[in-house]
């Protein structure tokens, strides 16, 4: 494997395993401030004990999603470097404001909240839960607008004696069409992974603890907010699929195998074979008018092929091969809507049990909700594979191809050291992460305790936290 | 003034920001194991720096990604460059973070161990490696005619960056001990005053040694650098003096004011150079030829004029909320660290608002 081989491999792996934290921090983030916020209107202690064995299991996934965004934040220019001198200008300063305005606040706040239990008064320890909350989903925002430049550039013109990007546009960076849905598909996925993991830990307990009835109120909390946030991730999922046809055609003509244009376009359950080197698989399942509808909202609408587009990108760019990895986008794609599909089900079920009021005696719905825990780590990772591999072969689409973007003072057995070394650390870091989310989840609540007033002492600290 | 001068003035003050700040979290990470003898002293010293530490270290992303957006080039040349060092500098601030939120999750001494002299090592290894990288934009690097890095990881230890590295990590000792003078009480609070009387020692050595290395070594000392290099000596002078007269406020004050001098003298003899080209001295880096445009300095000028007070106002709020010096609570005993795991004591130990 050569250098730009290995920086991919190396950024695929390390941006992945960030996204597995991330998108549970900003949903338990959120979920933990609703739960607060219920204790903090009605006075009921279960939400109190609630908040407190929720906001252990966010504690400890938050740490490893700040560490590992270091990563990302640090990657850019190491083994990026011929990329972030190219693109500093634009994508620079989303990630800038990113740091001022969201992490502060994140880090801040939450060190307000863990500390201030009984030291802050409970309006204002509540405040401090949701600006945790807030900042960490503002922190996304930051990082999507970046993100969103590089899958459709816009908000700059090229300056024409160095021939990079520069800002003129600090609106356009924001009002993206691709970056607006890919932000909320996003939170919303975020809201998803928050709410399975509350589901699941609330079922598990219903199942084997005598805390019934108080993770009875988490289990509805977590289905009210998982059914319509796994519907609206759908479908907003989709709409940003015709976005990104309008502007990526290449990432959704991959996305279904389609080798010739069509119109209108069926769209294929599963299929055998397929590949680059396969544009005639055998297709199982053809749905009519489909995916004219995915990629274009109506039912005839035009898909244009692979071949052709690769005929057109020549035309436009040069000779080359611009077509992404059709595998990884044709079952990405499909893992991702399936999944997604038999969770809003589970959610439906949720609800019809709920409203029947035996959700506590459905033995076999808890013990699916627990193993469901797996299904937004699936979703989130073939989301992203979709959205990124679907870029390729450019790092940003129109403006620099991938392998031009590698750092050139950096040797291959630097990369090697630096991913064997992030790896090794990724495999000790899950294992301690699973084992402490593991034993927190099967915590007993923690007990009824009379909390301070509020008011802070002059004494010493006797309390400690860490 | 124009915006790329302004925004090397921003980075600068990030950088002594993140020193001031991270600076004591590191010096507390590495003496908690010794100014605490048992789990629970050591445990106090771990929480004087609890509700601080992280939002500290953000002052270090904020500052590589505001390199990131106002100079692009430095920060291509830079982070590459530094390519190893870097790597080492992540996998220290990865256990570093989990080790504050994950050393209490068990009761198992061991377990605890393991964390504690990760937080050491990683608190020493962080700062010292930081110096180097900090140190050889000063010293020079083999950097070529397309401003890439030229040079492998060995290069990278130029005496004068290892000289700045070990300069860093006595301050941060020094900074630590200080800061744990002024929040913890009793035999904590007396194991911290004689550890900061040692490390003014070894501070004021390296610190003269470093004034006078910096002296040499930049072309041309500006007014600006020699009144930080003399803050410099001043600050650890009165920071031993300070704690030897038991004026824990002032003592960590002046540790604050040494250990941003280094960040503030480096800077003010850097300018208006970003990275100094041991190669050949047109290849040198500066403000000049690695800026981003005017209109993306502007945008980010703004956010930083509205965003940055507020930061300043909420994290100095942060710090008067628990002001109050950190003590070992009366009901938990001190023997903590002999107990074995004990599963129907998790619940509580792992709570994170238990006594």
């Amino acid at each position: 494997m050569g250098n730009v081989d290995l920086a991919r491999l190396q950024f695929g792996i390390t941006a992945i395993y960030h996204f597995l934290f991330v998108p549970l921090t900003i949903g338990m983030a959120f979920l933990v401030a609703i739960l607060q916020t219920k204790w903090h209107r009605s006075g009921n202690e279960d939400y109190r004990r609630l908040t407190k064995f929720f906001g252990r299991l966010l504690l400890i996934n938050i740490a490893v999603g700040v560490v590992t965004g270091l990563i990302q934040e640090f990657q850019f220019g190491m083994n990026w470097s011929a990329y972030s001198r190219f693109v500093g200008d634009v994508f620079g300063a989303p990630l800038a404001m990113e740091g001022l305005a969201a992490f502060f606040l994140e880090s801040t706040f939450l060190g307000l909240w863990l500390f201030g239990w009984g030291r802050l008064s409970r309006r204002v320890h509540l405040t401090c839960i949701w600006l945790v909350a807030v900042g960490a989903a503002l922190s996304a925002m930051f990082i999507m607008a970046a993100n969103s430049w590089m899958q459709n550039p816009v908000g700059y013109q090229t300056n024409a004696s160095t021939g990079r990007p520069e800002l003129n546009d600090i609106g356009a960076i924001f009002s993206n069409p691709v970056f607006v849905w890919a932000y909320a598909h996003v939170l919303l996925a975020s809201a998803v992974t928050g709410a399975i993991m509350m589901l699941a830990v609330s079922a598990w307990q219903i199942r084997k603890r005598g805390d019934g009835a108080v993770f009875l109120r988490s289990a509805k909390t977590s289905l009210v907010v998982l059914f319509p946030a796994i519907v609206l991730s759908m479908a907003v999922g989709s709409e940003l699929g015709v976005q990104e046809a309008t502007y990526q055609p290449m990432k959704i003509a991959a996305a279904e195998a389609q080798w010739e244009t069509c119109q209108p376009c069926s769209f294929s359950a599963f299929q055998i074979g397929g590949g680059n080197n396969d544009q005639d698989p055998t297709k199982i399942i053809e749905i009519p008018y489909l995916l004219s509808f995915l990629a274009t909202n109506t039912l005839d609408g035009q898909v244009i092929g692979l071949n052709e587009l690769q005929a057109q990108y020549e035309q436009e760019y040069g000779p080359g091969y611009y077509i992404p990895n059709v595998f990884i986008q044709y079952w990405s794609m499909r893992v991702m809507a399936y999944t997604a599909s038999a969770v809003a089900l589970l959610a439906l079920v949720g609800l019809w049990l709920w409203r029947r009021g035996s959700l506590m005696q459905s033995t076999w719905f808890l013990r699916i909700c627990t193993l469901a825990v797996a299904t937004p780590y699936i979703m989130n990772t073939a989301g992203w594979l979709l959205t990124e591999n679907g870029r390729q072969p450019w790092v940003v689409q129109g403006l620099m191809l991938t392998e031009d973007g590698v750092s050139t003072s950096v040797s291959s057995t630097e990369i090697l050291i630096s991913l064997g070394v992030f790896l090794s650390v990724f495999v000790v870091v899950a294992t301690v992460w699973i084992v402490l989310i593991g034993r927190a989840a099967r915590s007993k609540l923690p007990e009824d305790e009379p909390e301070g007033d509020g008011t802070p002492a002059e004494e010493p600290i006797p309390t400690l936290t860490y | 003034m124009d915006l790329p001068v302004i925004w090397f003035a921003i980075l600068a003050i990030l950088w002594t920001g993140f020193f001031v700040l991270e600076g004591f979290d590191f010096g507390v990470g590495i003496l908690h194991w010794f100014v605490g003898r048992n789990d629970t002293e050591r445990r106090v010293a771990i929480n004087s720096i609890g509700p601080f530490w992280d939002a500290n270290e953000v002052w270090l992303v904020v500052a590589a990604a505001g390199t990131f957006a106002a100079f692009p080039g430095w920060y291509a040349t830079m982070f590459s460059s530094l390519y190893l060092a870097l790597v080492v500098i992540l996998v220290a601030l990865i256990f570093r973070g989990l080790a504050f939120e994950y050393r209490g999750k068990s009761e198992n001494p061991r377990w605890r161990k393991v964390w504690s002299l990760g937080l050491v090592v990683s608190s020493v290894v962080i700062p010292l490696f930081l110096g180097i990288g900090l140190g050889d934009l000063l010293a020079g690097l083999p950097i070529g005619a397309d401003q890439e890095y030229a040079g492998t990881f060995w290069n990278l230890f130029t005496p004068y960056g290892l000289l700045t590295g070990a300069t860093f990590l006595s301050l941060c000792l020094l900074h630590g001990a200080t800061f744990l003078g002024l929040k913890t009480t009793d035999l904590i609070r007396q194991r911290s005053h004689r550890l900061a009387r040692i490390f003014g020692g070894t501070s004021l050595v390296l610190g003269l040694t470093w004034v006078i290395s910096t002296y040499l070594i930049a072309d041309g000392v500006s007014a600006i650098a020699i009144g930080f290099l003399t803050l410099l000596v001043l600050g650890v002078a009165a920071a031993a003096t300070m704690t030897a007269r038991e004026r824990d406020g002032w003592a960590f004050a002046a540790s604050a004011v040494a250990i941003g001098s280094v960040t503030g003298s480096l800077f003010a003899s850097l300018y208006p150079n970003v990275m100094i080209s041991s190669t050949d001295a047109s290849n040198t880096l500066t403000i000049a030829n690695t800026a981003s445009g005017n209109y993306a300095l502007t945008v980010m000028t703004i956010v930083a004029v509205i965003m940055f007070p507020l930061v300043l106002l909420y994290q100095g709020w942060n710090y008067y909320v628990f002001r109050q010096r950190v003590t070992t609570p009366p009901t938990e005993p001190s023997q903590a660290h002999d107990r074995g795991s004990r599963p129907e004591d998790e619940a509580s130990a792992l709570d994170p608002g238990s006594g």
